[in-house]
């Protein structure tokens, strides 16, 4: 069982919900840019959450699969194909063993997930299946894929088994199923989104008039954007005393701000720990919208409360696990 | 040769807690680099270890803070409470105990050095910039024993306290575009080493043939947080034997 790359697309990479617990060796969670995109395309082909997937970046690759497979696409909107022909988002695909399946257009959003059933099978590396390019581990080979890599897919669950059988058709190269999430699990993302954040460590160092600024303007994502974050472009952030800072940890959606006065928002391959200014703080449960907007779009801040943060991250916590009850409960397991 | 550090004489420092984002917490122990809040922070993230919570992620120890990072789900009963409150109650119970808790042993890593040549392309600058011989900055850089602060910028990359005052030099104007790994370097009052081949801007006045990182390492590092080290000069020849 495995699948081909054949043509690699600008940045696809194997990434699972990421390495945790080595942070304190210097060495990053990574995991896919966004997490519930993956979780929610694993669940539509059975498997466990955490199960490897590809994570795909603007432009898509072309992948063949050797055999009968059971695939899921979520995130962005990157029009994908099978053999030529447009197939749906966030739902459960069945394609036949010599499919081809490829992307066009960015319609919406950055990141695509490519999940399949069984998962990508990858050695696991600390506990983890997730790409770190930087340290060049994890991953295949700690590196973006390339045409002619090969990816072994693991064995597939029960629960994909039924799904598979509810969508076998013979003389088809592909099916897909009619029923998908909720719209709140599949989101078309935005252009120029609002995200919505805390106030960070270090809030209080920056002038009342910056204050007002990061939640009043907007803020480019410039060309430096990649999984390990993004500089953005805006009204110059000031601190009202420029001191040296002791580097101490940041995290996914920390919004730093470096000497020259313009915001850095970190993503899920951000450092452990930095030595900037922590301004504000992305809440988790819109780490997605982070993850989707892409180079050249603008991003406004929204101020939040701790409480607010947690009962929202509390709420996507809570759909998630509705999706997989319910499939659980429809195809066993 | 171990022994366990004495407790810490003075009266305990107030610890400040404050919300890292909705899914982790810093506790800050002090706000300079120093001894007693270095101590405070190695017991409790030892403490944690020993006694680990339900949802506890991962720790991140720095200067000052300890990083708990917890799973907002899981410390909400299913929903049920606010996860931020409960974490800090939680944490906030355990440092009375944390607090005689005993961190790791002491112990003294040795690093295999060897300076200066292609090995250490900027000692003579290092030596220019502080007025002494080659040979001195050697001395001096691998007399004290260093105590490493924290892990971080790279995996395995210790940030170091106890450098000699008289060897701080500023970091090079244009940053390399590649370090090698294990490229011992100087940046102001700092002094470090390069655990991956990256870009970057320190003095480099040696290096060490020692891999300070491999993934396939059941612990990953070769130094955490609360080591010491110090820096032992070696040969050319030596250097090559023992890669």
């Amino acid at each position: 069982m495995s699948l081909r790359i054949l043509r690699p697309g600008l940045l696809t990479t194997v990434q699972d919900l990421g390495r945790f617990g080595y942070q304190q060796d210097g060495i990053i969670v990574s995991g896919a840019a966004d997490a519930v995109a993956l979780r929610v395309a694993n669940l539509l082909v059975g498997n466990e959450e955490n199960a490897a997937g590809l994570e795909i970046t603007l432009l898509g690759p072309a992948i063949s699969f050797e055999t009968d497979q059971l695939i899921a696409l979520t995130g962005a909107h990157l029009s994908p194909t099978i053999n030529g022909q447009p197939v749906g988002q966030h739902r459960t695909i069945w394609v036949v063993a010599g499919a081809t399946l490829a992307f066009g257009a960015a319609v919406a959003g950055c990141r695509a997930y490519l999940a399949v059933a069984g998962g990508v099978a990858v050695p696991l590396v600390l506990g983890s299946r997730a790409t770190y390019l930087r340290a060049g581990f994890g991953g295949l080979h700690g590196r973006a894929l390339r045409a002619g890599d090969e990816l072994p897919i693991g064995e597939a669950s029960d629960a994909s088994a039924t799904l598979q059988q509810a969508l076998v058709r013979q003389g088809t190269a592909w099916a897909q199923a009619r029923w998908t999430p909720g719209p709140d699990l599949c989101p078309t993302p935005r252009r120029s989104p609002f995200v919505r954040a805390l106030r960070g460590p270090e809030y209080e160092q920056f002038s009342a008039k910056s204050q007002q600024a990061f939640w009043r303007e907007s803020f480019t994502i410039t060309a430096e954007a990649d999984r390990m974050g993004y500089r953005l472009q805006g009204p110059k952030l000031e601190r009202i005393e420029e001191t040296e800072l002791l580097s101490s940890a940041v995290t996914f959606g920390t919004v730093q701000v470096p000497a020259g006065g313009q915001p850095i928002a970190l993503l899920a391959d951000h450092q452990t720990t930095g030595g900037y200014p922590r301004l504000a703080q992305v809440i988790s449960a819109d780490f997605s919208v982070l993850a989707q907007a892409a180079p050249g779009q603008r991003l406004r801040f929204q101020e939040v409360s701790l409480p607010e943060a947690q009962a929202l991250y509390l709420a996507q916590e809570r759909q998630v696990q509705a999706l997989r009850r319910g499939i659980a409960a429809v195809f066993g397991n | 040769m171990s022994f366990a550090l004495p407790p810490p004489a003075e009266s305990p420092l107030p610890v400040r807690l404050f919300p890292l984002g909705d899914a982790a917490v810093a506790l800050e122990f002090g706000t300079g680099i120093g001894a007693a809040t270095h101590r405070a922070i190695a017991a409790f993230s030892a403490y944690l270890a020993r006694h680990p919570f339900v949802g506890l992620r991962e720790v991140v120890p720095a200067f000052t803070t300890l990083t708990v990072y917890y799973d907002p789900w899981l410390l909400s009963e299913n929903g049920q409470h606010p996860p931020y409150e409960r974490v800090a109650a939680l944490l906030q119970k355990m440092l009375p105990a944390a607090r005689e808790s005993v961190a790791a042993a002491y112990s003294v890593v040795e690093i295999p050095v060897c300076y200066g040549g292609d090995f250490g392309p900027d000692l003579a600058f290092v030596a220019a910039h502080t007025g002494l011989r080659p040979d001195e900055v050697i001395a001096l850089h691998s007399a004290p024993e260093y105590l490493v602060h924290m892990i971080g910028f790279a995996p395995g990359f210790p940030y170091l306290g106890g450098l000699d005052v008289r060897l701080a030099t500023p970091r090079r104007p244009q940053p390399r575009a590649l370090v090698p790994a294990g490229a011992v370097g100087i940046a102001g009052p700092q002094t470090g080493i390069y655990s991956l081949p990256t870009p970057g801007g320190w003095q480099l006045i040696g290096r060490t043939p020692l891999r300070l990182f491999n993934p396939e390492w059941s612990a990953p590092g070769r130094l955490r947080a609360g080591q010491h080290l110090r820096f032992v000069p070696i040969s050319a020849e030596e250097f090559r034997n023992l890669l």
